[in-house]
């Protein structure tokens, strides 16, 4: 297993996130090295996917800080998160349903695409070999997820597994430093499971994303990860390589339940 | 003459006997439904984009009117009085962005129903206290709107059609088809789309959504100046105008809330619609029906599709 190198791209510290009365996550602190694929795990209700919203912004924690790319950030919107080279995908798939799927990826090249809203609307010269540029971009993603027969299907008419590969899509699109998956495996059948594993490495090993992954199957997140945290009611339970984590005793009674 | 006869057969007897008279009431009813489809437009922009529907349309596009004439009456000439009011449009939108619907994002759409009428009050206030109360007469001559008519002679009669009315007919059918292109192909449109499919989909990816409410309120604004000049050169430019933007509902209702295709047809469906019903069946209850006709067919609508015409049906995923 590779060791976590000394370059931090993320740190969260001490964060405390509550709605009202419930606490979803309590002072929890980890962080986020350069490169490696990073896992958080635990039971339903752990508060994994809060965690992931406060990174990207779309909630602001009443307690702790975040760094990114060595600068603290204050509240932070999730524009101004993904102009930051955040990317995401959501537990429930979160596409543009009545596009196609290579105008969801094209959604993507948003934030890449400079020229305004005038030189577009003709679609004349340097806007139209913008668009251009954008397109292979998009059709090289296209490729590398293995989607070019649903080009031009509109993705409220997909299967599921597709639609996950779809938002992969998006969110690769953005070309993004940190990719934030939101178990990009639920509800998938074995084979869509290993093309889903497979294109999440090669994301990382190629296109070089660090990745903060949510996932429930554990052989899956103990074969893709580098290190791995471990959440249960908000609080942190165990952080530390996939090997030493399984073995953890108090990992294993918050999925097991305790012995009493 | 009894009265199945009188209703179904009679009126078509007519158009039969008659066919100028039919080409007549029908581009008439096509000129004005092309203006409601303008109007519906701007309903769904909004729609779409914020999930808001905006009670202040109407109010719009006699504010933009009343800008435009107000201006020149001050002094200033025509066109520059037309860029100015599309600057004010601009601001406006901005305004609205800012003061209403950012302080009020996530709150129930009832909520930003109800700040819409309260847009509508503000903007009657600022414009009676800009430019007074009293109706105005458009200023078609000074923005060179060609009037009087060209006669055709079609169908062995004699078939007239208002320069006006057909002016406005294509400026109506290019801004519909120019935002159509625009929604499809370019970076906005896309990020338009976007915004309008999901919200939290659409910040992930970086797309702002203040800069898309400010865009798509100012292009409803410039909607509704366009749809102000054609429907105060035809009646007068005042805050009576707003009950047009009323008609607007019936062709949502046709529609759909969502659609821009069910926005153009629902208007030419209704515009056709009333004046055929107005021409030929308004005579046997004594006329008049023409003010209700449109409720009357988008409620007979209602009854078979409920999500409109083009509108997303509505399926709950349980």
């Amino acid at each position: 297993m590779k060791a976590p190198s000394g370059d931090i791209l993320l740190s969260v510290e001490n964060v405390t996130l509550s709605f009202g009365g419930v606490c979803a996550i309590s002072d929890v602190s980890f962080d986020i090295a350069k490169g490696e694929i990073r896992a958080i795990i635990g039971p339903n209700g752990a508060g994994k996917t809060s965690m992931l919203n406060v990174v990207n912004g779309f909630y602001h924690p009443q307690q702790g800080r975040i760094t990114y790319h060595g600068r603290q950030r204050s509240r932070m919107q999730p524009y101004e998160a993904a102009a930051n080279g955040i990317a995401r995908t959501f537990q429930n798939v979160a596409l543009f349903k009545g596009m196609t799927t290579l105008d969801n990826i094209m959604t993507g090249r948003n934030l890449k695409m400079k020229r305004n809203i005038f030189w577009q609307a003709l679609r004349f010269g340097p806007a139209l070999d913008e668009e251009v540029g954008h397109r292979r971009v998009c059709e090289e993603i296209i490729d590398f997820l293995e989607i070019e027969h649903i080009r031009r299907t509109p993705v409220g008419v997909l299967p599921y597994g597709l639609q996950k590969r779809v938002e992969l899509g998006r969110a690769l699109a953005m070309e993004p430093q940190l990719l934030l998956l939101d178990e990009p495996m639920a509800g998938m059948n074995l084979e869509e499971k290993q093309d889903m594993s497979r294109f999440i490495v090669e994301t990382n090993r190629l296109r070089g994303a660090t990745i903060a992954l949510i996932e429930h199957d554990i052989g899956v997140v103990m074969d893709l990860s580098d290190r791995v945290v471990v959440l249960d009611y908000g609080r942190k339970i165990a952080d530390g390589l996939p090997d030493e984590v399984r073995r953890d005793r108090k990992v294993i009674d918050a999925y097991l339940g305790q012995d009493r | 003459m009894d009265i199945p006869h009188a209703v179904f057969v009679d009126p078509f007897a007519q158009m039969i006997a008659a066919p100028d008279l039919l080409a007549q009431t029908i581009w008439e009813g096509f000129v004005g439904g092309a203006l409601y489809s303008l109007i519906a437009l701007g309903f769904v922009l909004i729609y779409k984009a914020s999930g808001v529907f905006n009670f202040a349309q109407g109010i719009m596009m006699v504010f933009a009117a009343l800008t435009l004439v107000g201006l020149h009456e001050k002094g200033v000439p025509a066109f520059v009085a037309l860029a100015l009011t599309v600057g004010v449009m601009y601001a406006l939108a901005v305004g609205i962005e800012r003061f209403v619907l950012r302080p009020l994002v996530n709150q129930p759409d009832i909520i930003l129903l109800m700040a819409t009428f309260g847009v509508t009050y503000v903007l009657i206030g600022f414009g009676e206290l800009s430019f007074g109360g009293d109706p105005k007469s458009m200023i078609t001559q000074e923005l060179y709107l060609p009037s009087g008519s060209i006669n055709l002679d079609v169908l062995g009669g004699r078939v007239q059609l208002q320069k006006l009315d057909i002016v406005a007919a294509a400026i109506a059918i290019l801004m519909v088809a120019g935002l159509a292109l625009f929604f499809q192909k370019t970076r906005i449109g896309r990020a338009l789309r976007a915004v309008a499919d999901d919200h939290q989909a659409a910040l992930s990816v970086g797309i702002s959504l203040n800069q898309i409410w400010v865009i798509v309120w100012f292009t409803a604004g410039v909607v509704a100046l366009a749809t102000g000049i054609f429907w105060g050169a035809r009646s007068d430019v005042s805050f009576a105008l707003q009950v047009v933007a009323l008609k607007a509902l019936p062709v949502l209702i046709l529609g759909g809330l969502t659609s821009v295709p069910g926005a153009i047809v629902g208007g030419l469906i209704i515009g056709v619609g009333e004046k055929l019903g107005e021409f030929y069946w308004g005579p046997l209850i004594g006329g008049g029906i023409e003010s209700w006709l449109a409720y009357l067919i988008a409620l007979a609508f209602l009854l078979f599709r409920p999500q409109g015409l083009f509108g997303e049906r509505i399926i709950e995923r349980i």
